[in-house]
């Protein structure tokens, strides 16, 4: 959606920067209104990118507004400082340091616990303006005499006042901020911020540290606050201490939700519509201190109705209008079925070595996975009890048990979801006890879940690019300004798994519009796009017609050339067709580990499987 | 002034405070165990309650109808912003619920500003608990003390409610698994629809209880509701015991912290949480269940 022309949105924005002072005027905007929203705007960028994009919910932006405005601030009436943007970006720094510790602290829970404490903390930050530091920050008085910035060029000296003739500077910062916003959310960075707001431990699994993205995501918006911070200074020439109150960051909140999340612009539109209804309410209709209660249930009827705000609103209008969502998902998913049958296999079996991951000195032989004396208790529930397990190199395993025989317990363990009681796992010569996940899927091994985990807001070529990153970028890294076709390898990467998982004919639709097998052959996808030299399938075939599974089988025998892969599932057939050897789990113990002929003809296996009435049909 | 008398005094403050305190937490706790709701609005119920009580107060002058009605109002309303909003919300992300009763929160307070304006109204406490009680080495204003009473009263009757009742088993299992108690058979949509009542009284009872304490405003819900996080995320949250235990050390650290500089009481409070979410993550008395 924000890609398909290059600096499209850049280039409008600017436009519109440029048109507004020609324009709003007749519209009944006041310039001082304007200079407002785009402060706002601005302040929301950051916080749009941390809510609407990453999907982390603060209440209490107005502490990173407030430090930056009042570091601002201080620097140019009390210490004297000459320089208006060197001061702002010096709040700014401030900000994010702030930002930077404050989220090491909230970043510590998610969901409500992160809304919660970030009150909490912003409540701490309006208290030490007002007394400890006070003789900084000027306490309940602010800060007055803020002076506006103006440039010396040599040949002549720039000054941007008041009105109009300060919107230029405003207009300038803000245009900056969303060309910089812009290139953070097409980023990989950017790409890694979505993933974590659809799943968290999805992200997490297929090998990105979600919580160093999570504090990059907090100190990004705190940057943006603060410099917000300080241009609300520069605007009244006065640093505000109501800067820091609760209200504001729930204005922010607000407006953000009014205009649209996880849109950039939403913010900008958010303050539009709250400062020009603000004063339409209170002049023109007279209704003095009432109209926040009308923007209150306003912004609760936006909340229960649209929940994408005017921006959404308006984009799902478009779409209405010009037909092009929501017509023609129902009838592709029965002539994909035959497309699966008819795809060569040839270009499959071809791309599917590609993906596997490239080792120093040829293929090795020898295990390639060793777990030994592996146990897990819950309480007094024993799921795992000693279990001796070795898979070699190039090996295709299958695992099979009854229900509740600690299958997925084990599998757990083996990608180090769960730790073991006692015991040890060692992947090629690496004891990666008690790692974690994350680690884990970095060093080549990973699993397609049993229940599938998908990142469900985005396409599917999305779900594979966040997957194939974290083999490409490792599990970390800020490199915020790259662009994602600009990684070497990904393209081909992830076409690759789109043509092995054989989803090449709808990459761009939304996970959400997906028909079942197509979700379930996109799970194992996202374990296969990060190229992973044991690849564990947690019932890959579960839930799925037999026409499907006939489909799958072949499937995920192309994938195993070159790759080694140990698969849970209750089809036996299937796995007896596809395994090459098969361990059986009971009761949390290893029964027997043989080839399919011997697992078949096993009587210890029939019983167990048949609770002895085999020998009762016998007798 | 800091000397002894000063500092037990300091500490009953801090005693009251921790008990109201603990009432609202509580109250804000169960809806969120069991409902998987954070209620911004809790703070806008405590206010709402104060006022529903000074209007009964100044037709009737009678503060024990005061309370009844103050609670009893709440009650409904909280009642009726389930049936008619809240419900529609269970099946929405944690957001979207963050944003509505943050929404709704602001629209009950600005109500009330407009009918009763930004003034400050006073209740005056019960003639029988006016005046000043002597300790023997300090006094201390009776109706403060009282408060303490009340408040244990009140979360005793909480207590009993969650502990001894059908309707508290069926609302402490849904705390734990609420798909399953549906399953059960018992309808969940109704006892969330109790249990939201219920906890919005708790507020309501608190807000007319701290009313002669305090004079009444709009914004008195506000702060309430901060530090009410704060005792959630120090007890755990959805955990009754916790609220109470993590109302007592706010109300404390709040009250001790005051007499050296108020400015102060709030650095301390978040201190102390940092603190305890850094070395006990889930709260003081929380489980690792929800999130």
């Amino acid at each position: 959606m924000l890609k398909q022309r290059p600096y499209l949105i850049e280039f409008l924005t600017a436009a519109g920067l440029i048109l507004a002072p020609f324009v709003l005027p007749w519209l009944g905007f006041a310039p001082n209104t304007v200079n407002r929203i785009l402060v706002w705007g601005l302040f929301g960028l950051g916080f749009d990118i941390l809510f609407g994009f990453t999907g982390l919910l603060s209440f209490g932006q107005s502490a990173f507004y407030g430090t930056g405005g009042f570091v601002a601030a201080y620097l140019l009436t009390r210490a004297g400082f000459p320089n208006v943007v060197l001061a702002l970006v010096i709040g700014m720094i401030a900000a994010a340091a702030a930002g930077y510790l404050i989220g090491l602290i909230a970043l510590r829970r998610t969901g409500i616990y992160f809304a919660m404490i970030t009150v909490a903390i912003a409540e701490v930050f309006f208290f030490v303006e007002f007394n400890p530091l006070s003789d900084f920050t000027g306490g309940e008085n602010g800060l007055p005499g803020v002076p506006t910035p103006s440039f010396n060029l040599g040949f002549t000296t720039l000054h941007f006042t008041t009105g109009w003739s300060l919107y230029q500077f405003l207009a300038l910062c803000y245009f900056i901020g969303v060309v910089i916003a812009l290139r953070i959310v097409r980023s990989p960075v950017g790409a890694v911020f979505s993933a974590i707001r659809d799943n968290p431990l999805r992200a997490t699994a297929v090998g990105h540290n979600i919580h160093g993205y999570k504090l990059t995501a907090f100190v990004i918006a705190a940057a943006y606050a603060g410099f917000a911070g300080g241009l609300l200074g520069v605007l009244q020439a006065f640093m505000p201490p109501d800067a820091f109150t609760f209200d504001t960051s729930g204005q922010l909140v607000m407006q953000t939700a009014i205009g649209g999340r996880g849109t950039l612009f939403g913010p900008l539109v958010g303050a539009a519509v709250w400062l020009s209804l603000q004063d339409f309410l209170q002049a023109a209709l007279g209704l003095g201190a009432a109209w926040k209660l009308v923007l209150g249930i306003v912004f609760v009827l936006l909340v229960c109705f649209l929940r994408r705000g005017i921006i959404g609103g308006l984009a799902d209008l478009y779409g209405l209008l010009t037909g092009q969502r929501g017509t023609r998902e129902p009838d592709e998913s029965e002539p994909e079925v035959v497309a699966v049958a008819s795809t060569p296999h040839a270009a499959v079996a071809a791309a599917a070595p590609a993906l596997a991951r490239p080792r120093p000195g040829g293929s090795p032989s020898g295990p390639i996975l060793q777990a030994k004396g592996l146990t897990k208790r819950y309480g007094g529930l024993l799921a795992n009890s000693n279990i001796d397990f070795t898979v070699n190199h190039g090996e295709l395993r299958g695992i099979i048990g009854p229900n509740g025989a600690g299958k997925s317990t084990f599998f757990k363990m083996l990608t180090c979801e769960v730790h073991p009681t006692s015991g040890s796992i060692v992947f090629e010569g690496r004891d990666i006890t008690g790692m974690n996940v994350t680690d884990v899927c970095q060093l080549g091994l990973t699993k397609s879940y049993q229940v599938n985990q998908l990142f469900a807001g985005l396409t599917v070529r999305e779900n594979l690019v966040i997957a194939a990153l974290s083999g490409l970028r490792g599990k970390f890294r800020l490199d915020l300004f790259r662009s994602i076709e600009s990684i070497p390898g990904l393209s081909e990467r992830v076409q690759q798994t789109l043509e092995l998982v054989n989803l090449t004919s709808r990459p761009d639709t939304p996970v959400s519009e997906l028909a079942y097998g197509e979700k379930r052959r996109l799970e194992i996808g996202l374990a296969l796009a990060t190229s992973p030299s044991l690849l564990l399938l947690d019932e890959p075939l579960a839930g799925m017609s037999p026409r499907e599974r006939v489909e799958t089988v072949k499937l995920l025998k192309s994938i195993s050339q070159g790759r080694t892969m140990i698969i849970i599932d209750h089809d036996m057939d299937a796995l007896f067709e596809l395994a090459e050897r098969v361990t059986v789990l009971q009761e949390g113990r290893v029964l027997v580990e043989g080839t399919p002929e011997e697992i078949k003809n096993n009587s210890t296996v029939q019983e167990a499987y048949l609770g002895g009435v085999h020998g009762v049909l016998a007798a | 002034m800091i000397n002894w008398p000063n500092f037990v005094s300091q500490l009953f403050n801090g005693l009251a405070l921790g008990a109201l305190l603990a009432l609202i937490s509580s109250g804000l706790t169960i809806i969120y165990g069991t409902l998987g709701v954070l209620n911004l609005a809790h703070g806008a119920m405590f206010m709402i309650g104060g006022y529903a009580g000074y209007v009964t107060y100044s037709y009737t002058g009678s503060f024990i109808l005061a309370v009844i009605a103050g609670s009893l109002f709440v009650m409904a309303l909280g009642v009726a912003m389930e049936r008619i909003i809240i419900r529609h919300f269970y099946h929405r992300p944690h957001e979207d619920q963050l944003l509505v009763t943050f929404g709704l929160g602001i629209c009950f307070v600005e109500i009330v500003r407009l009918i009763f304006t930004s003034q400050s109204q006073v209740v005056p406490p019960p003639a029988l608990l006016q005046g000043i009680t002597s300790l023997g080495f300090l006094f201390y204003p009776t109706y403060r003390l009282a408060v303490v009473g009340i408040v244990a009263v009140a979360l005793g009757g909480l207590f009993l409610i969650l502990y001894r009742t059908r309707l508290g088993m069926i609302v402490r299992a849904g705390i734990e698994d609420s798909v399953m108690v549906d399953s059960l058979g018992i309808n969940v949509y109704r006892v969330f629809m109790i249990v939201f009542g219920i906890g919005a009284m708790a507020a309501g009872f608190a807000g007319i209880i701290n009313a002669p304490v305090v004079s009444l405003t709009p914004g008195v819900g506000d702060d309430i509701l901060v530090e009410t996080f704060v005792v959630v995320v120090i007890g755990g949250v959805g955990s009754f015991p916790g609220a109470i235990l993590g109302g007592l050390i706010a109300g404390e650290i709040i009250s001790v912290t005051s007499m050296f500089n108020p400015g102060y009481a709030y650095v301390m409070l978040f201190a102390a949480m940092t603190l305890v979410l850094v070395l006990r993550p889930h709260g003081l008395l929380g489980t690792q269940g929800r999130e």
